[in-house]
């Protein structure tokens, strides 16, 4: 399939139109989503209707941008006024937002078209999409296997070409994991980079929403359009957005790349170590100065972060409580039973499993031992990043520890918490990160190089990651699917 | 093996103050589940953090306020779409009994 | 008190002002109040999924401008908290509140409950935002359900907690009164205690007088009005003296206050399975009260209720009681001193004010000033008019009472009415004449010396005019035609 600027190239050129393409797109979906699942609604009318619009405006000649008759995916975590927004959770399973989040706004503004919302690990807690409250989604590089998570079907939705590109959130790495599983670009922004008013939120203080594409280019113009400051959100800043497509194809000759040695444990997946050290040679052939650097913090990110989400999710889901919106539990007598009942059957256990952990840890006589020690903790990481940062420009190391298992492989919770060891610690330091494509197993499953960045530093991101993309061959792939 | 992290008494608590109602099975399968994470956790204790501040937010920020002005509403009609139980324009919930 | 020989009562209060800000504390919905059930929400002031608080300038700025007011210490960096409970009011399960970091501390209000001023202590001061109303088919026992309406959910709070340095329900009363004078006069809060936008709850407990600790306390709740919080503390007070006299064991609790039978009732406490889980509201970002800002504020402050009394004290030469009473609320005493610029004797004026004005006014409150349909200019004349010998000071009573119910002013009326005083002698002399010759057994009493009898025929002549004579005159010429007496 096209990616999103050779789909711009096409509409411009009037060798494609919005509607054909909104339709082939359909046609897609309606073959190769039952494989792979990614979709929980598709909302094929105002689509169309999106695209007509979009096409009028490329036959007058004045297209809104790059985006404009663009088919994307959206997390269903992310509020769009008059569609449903489940967060795949039973408890919202009918809930219809009044509003539009400001991404939705901004994509609007842009003239992109949704298809659909796509499906998720609950609430965004998990990082292989089997905690969706209504079916897992599959990796289309193999059926049997996950395609990450949290957002497992944006990530899948664009690695199979049922959508040119697609939002997700990324909490511990719920962007940057999936889209290493399923071979796709996946962009977290700088924590305040991109507004958070309408994505539900699962831990306000880590939570930022991000864009997938099947290559750089595309998940910049994607971040291009709903990266700003936003009024409705206070953790939102007014650092001027720079123009990112602009910084693509300058190079990265003298660019200093640090390899954080904690990134590269015993415990990995030794394919993913020689693909990543291969990648890393890679960047120094194309004139990168790498040197090693270390972020002693690392081990203990993942239990910090264990306590700060969890706590934060503990008081973001009191408000599902069957009173204003959302699932209620039938037969309660009192309220205290109704309580109790909606949301023993309205949450899965994954969700219950960190309500009750966030609980526990702000509760009394626990909150400085738990919650008041993982906020110092996160001090420290913070300093390991600022301290690498004051010798590097960028970071280099894996996505993830592994590569995409099969369902049902990670029954103990702690062992699926692992997958996101090396993606956690960006997010306790609200920093931005990015992975891409950079090799395959012997058994054709996609390998992820994670890029860590400073501050608000995107720019030099993507065009590392797009120097890296056009030196190899591994974008250009796609899964086999009929 | 050592003592456990959490007692079966303070799951029961903790899911009193979460609003779950876990069942038997449930409780005990939470109980060694948070006993097993809260475990892992407890490496944190190597880390000494003394004189650490703490950092409740990614970024330093001050200051975001808003002007004290009235924006529309939305209709009673559309914020009550989604209520479970209304009564004309109130939203309708079982018997409050304090606990 | 029955406690006051052997028992002390130690007293702390807790309000809740609602602040008089156009929007709400987090969101743009308004402020007003009285609207359709849920016509003045938006998805943040009802918690919906995916939606961010961002804090209103003025509601910050009012509550400093009230921790100035009452000699808080502000914090120089101050930041919002959760506090979590389930209850169906509140849209989240949980209120964004203030905890660790209050906007202010360590503050003080002069009250004199008996004349001798005293000082309490202010605890803290902080921001807060106020949770939906609820209502019950019946009473919360009896109802089978309840209803839930969020208009009033997000509307800014500031609470203000004092130190338990409250030490009888007649001081708590006079604390409340002079604290919603100081927000009255600020214009933060329009202290409507009906309404609720001014709310109180009190912590009371009795000790052994002299004793070193306090004794376990018990919370009021439910007092919505300043007698009410008088009468509910003084029961309490006598409940809890009685239960230790009898060797019981005051529990802690929070107890109801029921206005129409007189006493508190315990709600099953609750207090135990309380654990708010306070944790930073990761949503906002904390503040920063630059001293510039502060300094800025310092000077919009208005006169406040105490300086404004010595002054009336001072300037006016108005009794302490009386510039009290004219002090309580800012617009009272705008209307009094705006009447004593058109009519500078500030004595008359303050009786007229106190005495006739109060008594047709439903309230001394901003509103009731505003509504008064006797502008102080008004007043100033028909006071003016009596100095002038037009109307008499019984007749300018009525002529008060008319413009009152009329809104006109006071030449009109007495015009219209044939009101003026009638003191030209010829005319009077004619009818003092009538008089005279009407009443001989009262002129026979005067000849025999009986002073009285001259009360009795000014009463017939000023009768004989419907008061419009005026009663020097009257006096000077029944005296000169009256026959000498023996
Ligand atoms: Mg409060
Ligand atoms: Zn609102």
């Amino acid at each position: 399939m096209p990616t999103i600027s050779e789909l711009g190239a096409r509409y411009r050129s009037g060798e494609a139109t919005p509607t054909r393409v909104v339709e082939t797109y359909f046609q897609r979906i309606e073959t190769l989503d039952p494989q792979v699942r990614a979709y929980v609604t598709l909302t094929r009318e105002s689509a169309l209707a999106r695209a007509e619009a979009a096409e009028k405006r490329l036959k007058a000649g004045n297209p809104r941008g790059p985006l404009d008759g663009v088919p994307l995916a959206i997390k269903d975590v992310i509020c769009t006024k008059g569609v449903r927004t489940t967060c795949s959770s039973k408890i919202l399973e009918n809930f219809v937002p009044p509003y539009d989040a400001t991404v939705m706004m901004r994509l609007s503004a842009a003239g992109a078209v949704m298809l659909g919302k796509t499906n998720m690990d609950e609430f965004a807690m998990g990082s292989s999409t089997e905690n969706s409250a209504f079916f897992p989604t599959r990796n289309p590089w193999d059926l049997a296997r996950v395609p990450g998570g949290s957002s497992g079907g944006s990530a899948a939705a664009v690695a199979a070409g049922l959508a040119a590109g697609a939002l997700g959130s990324d909490t511990g790495g719920s962007i940057r994991q999936p889209a290493a599983f399923c071979g796709t670009v996946g962009v977290k922004p700088t924590y305040g980079r991109v507004s958070r008013y309408g994505l539900v939120a699962f831990a306000s203080s880590l939570d930022q929403i991000g864009p997938f594409a099947a290559d750089v280019r595309g998940a910049a113009l994607l971040l291009q359009a709903i990266a700003g400051h936003d009024p409705l959100d206070s953790t939102s800043t007014d650092v001027p957005v720079p123009d990112y497509t602009a910084a693509l194809g300058g190079g990265i000759q003298g660019l200093r790349v640090g390899i954080p040695s904690e990134y590269f444990t015993e415990g990995m997946d030794p394919e993913v170590e020689k693909a990543v050290s291969t990648a890393i040679e890679v960047l120094k052939s194309l004139g990168a100065k790498t040197e090693k650097v270390s972020l002693p913090t690392t081990n203990y990110a993942l239990a910090a972060y264990y306590l700060i989400a969890p706590a934060e999710a503990s008081s973001n889901l009191a408000r599902y409580d069957g009173v204003k919106y959302g699932y209620r539990a039938p037969g309660g007598k009192d309220l205290i039973q109704m309580y109790g009942r909606t949301r023993a059957e309205g949450f899965g256990p994954e969700v219950k499993r960190r309500i009750m952990l966030g609980t526990y840890a702000l509760s009394a006589g626990y909150y400085e031992a738990y919650y008041g020690k993982a906020q110092r903790v996160r001090t420290l990481v913070r300093r390991d990043f600022q301290q690498a940062f004051e010798r590097v420009d960028v970071l280099a190391c894996p996505t993830a520890p592994n590569v995409a298992f099969k369902l049902g492989e990670k029954e103990d919770p702690l062992q699926m918490y692992l997958c996101d060891v090396f993606t956690i610690p960006v997010n306790l330091a609200g920093l931005p990160g990015l992975s891409l494509p950079c090799g395959f197993t012997q058994s054709g499953l996609p390998i992820g190089l994670q890029l860590i960045g400073k501050p608000f530093d995107e720019s030099t991101l993507l065009s590392a990651a797009y120097a890296f993309e056009q030196a190899t061959p591994w974008h250009a792939r796609a899964p086999a699917l009929q | 093996m050592a003592q456990a992290k959490i007692t079966q008494a303070e799951v029961e608590h903790v899911a009193r103050l979460a609003r779950l109602d876990l069942s038997e099975p449930e409780k005990e399968r939470m109980r060694s589940q948070l006993d097993a994470i809260l475990t892992y956790i407890d490496k944190l204790r190597q880390l000494n953090t003394e004189g650490v501040e703490a950092t409740p937010h990614a970024i330093p920020m001050v200051n975001v306020m808003r002007e004290d002005e009235v924006r529309p509403c939305l209709p009673a009609g559309e914020m009550l779409a989604n209520a479970p139980e209304r009564e004309g324009d109130f939203f309708r919930v079982p018997k409050i009994i304090e606990e | 008190m029955t406690t006051a020989t052997d028992y002390e009562t130690v007293i702390g209060l807790e309000v809740h002002a609602q602040l008089l800000t156009r929007s709400k504390m987090f969101c743009g919905c308004p402020t007003a109040f009285g609207g359709a059930p849920n016509s003045q929400t938006c998805p943040v002031c009802q918690g919906m999924p995916g939606v961010l608080p961002v804090i209103n300038r003025r509601a910050i700025e009012f509550a400093i401008r009230s921790a100035l007011a009452l000699h808080c210490t502000i914090n120089a960096g101050c930041r919002f908290a959760r506090k979590h409970y389930f209850y169906p009011d509140m849209p989240k399960n949980f209120q964004i509140s203030q905890y660790e970091e209050p906007l202010a501390v360590e503050g003080r209000l002069e009250v004199a409950a008996d004349g001798t001023p005293r000082r309490i202590g202010i605890q803290r001061l902080h921001m807060e935002e106020d949770v939906g109303k609820l209502i019950h088919e019946g009473t919360l026992e009896t109802a089978r359900a309840s209803l839930v309406d969020f208009n009033r959910s997000g509307i800014p709070l500031m609470e203000i907690v004092s130190k338990p340095d409250v030490r009888s329900p007649e001081e708590a009363a006079a604390y409340l009164r002079a604290l919603r004078a100081i927000l009255l006069y600020l214009g933060v809060c329009d202290g409507n205690m009906e309404e609720g936008s001014f709310r109180c709850d009190a912590n009371i407990s009795l000790r052994p007088r002299g004793a070193p600790d306090y004794g376990v306390k018990v919370e009021i709740k439910n007092m919505n009005s300043f007698k009410n919080v008088q009468r509910a503390l003084e029961f309490e007070a006598r409940r809890q003296a009685k239960a230790l006299a009898a060797g019981e064991r005051i529990v802690q609790e929070t107890r109801l206050w029921e206005a129409d039978k007189g006493y508190t009732l315990s709600m099953r406490s609750k207090e135990y399975a309380h654990d708010y889980r306070y944790f930073p509201e990761p949503d906002l970002v904390p503040l920063k009260v630059e001293q510039r800002w502060v300094d800025q504020l310092r000077t919009t402050l208005p006169e406040l209720p105490v300086a404004r009394r010595q002054r009336f004290v001072s300037q006016y030469g108005l009794p302490a009681h009386a510039a009290e009473l004219l002090t309580q609320s800012r617009a009272l005493a705008d209307y009094y001193e705006a009447a004593v610029r058109e009519y500078p004797k500030p004595k008359i004026v303050s009786n007229w004010v106190l005495s006739e004005l109060l008594r047709e006014l439903p309230g001394d409150d901003e509103a009731a000033i505003a509504r008064c349909p006797i502008p102080p200019r008004n007043l100033a004349r028909l006071l003016a008019l009596i100095d002038d010998g037009t109307i008499s000071g019984k007749i300018a009573k009525d002529v008060f009472e008319k413009m009152y119910r009329s809104g006109e002013d006071a030449e009109t009326i007495v015009k219209r009415e044939g009101l003026v005083q009638v003191a030209d002698a010829g005319a009077l002399a004619a009818v003092v004449d009538q008089v005279l010759a009407g009443n001989p057994p009262a002129v026979e009493d005067w000849k025999k010396g009986k002073k009285q009898s001259l009360g009795f025929l000014v009463g017939q002549v000023m009768k004989a005019t419907q008061g419009k004579a005026n009663p020097a005159i009257v006096n000077q010429i029944l005296l000169e035609r009256l026959p000498k007496q023996s």
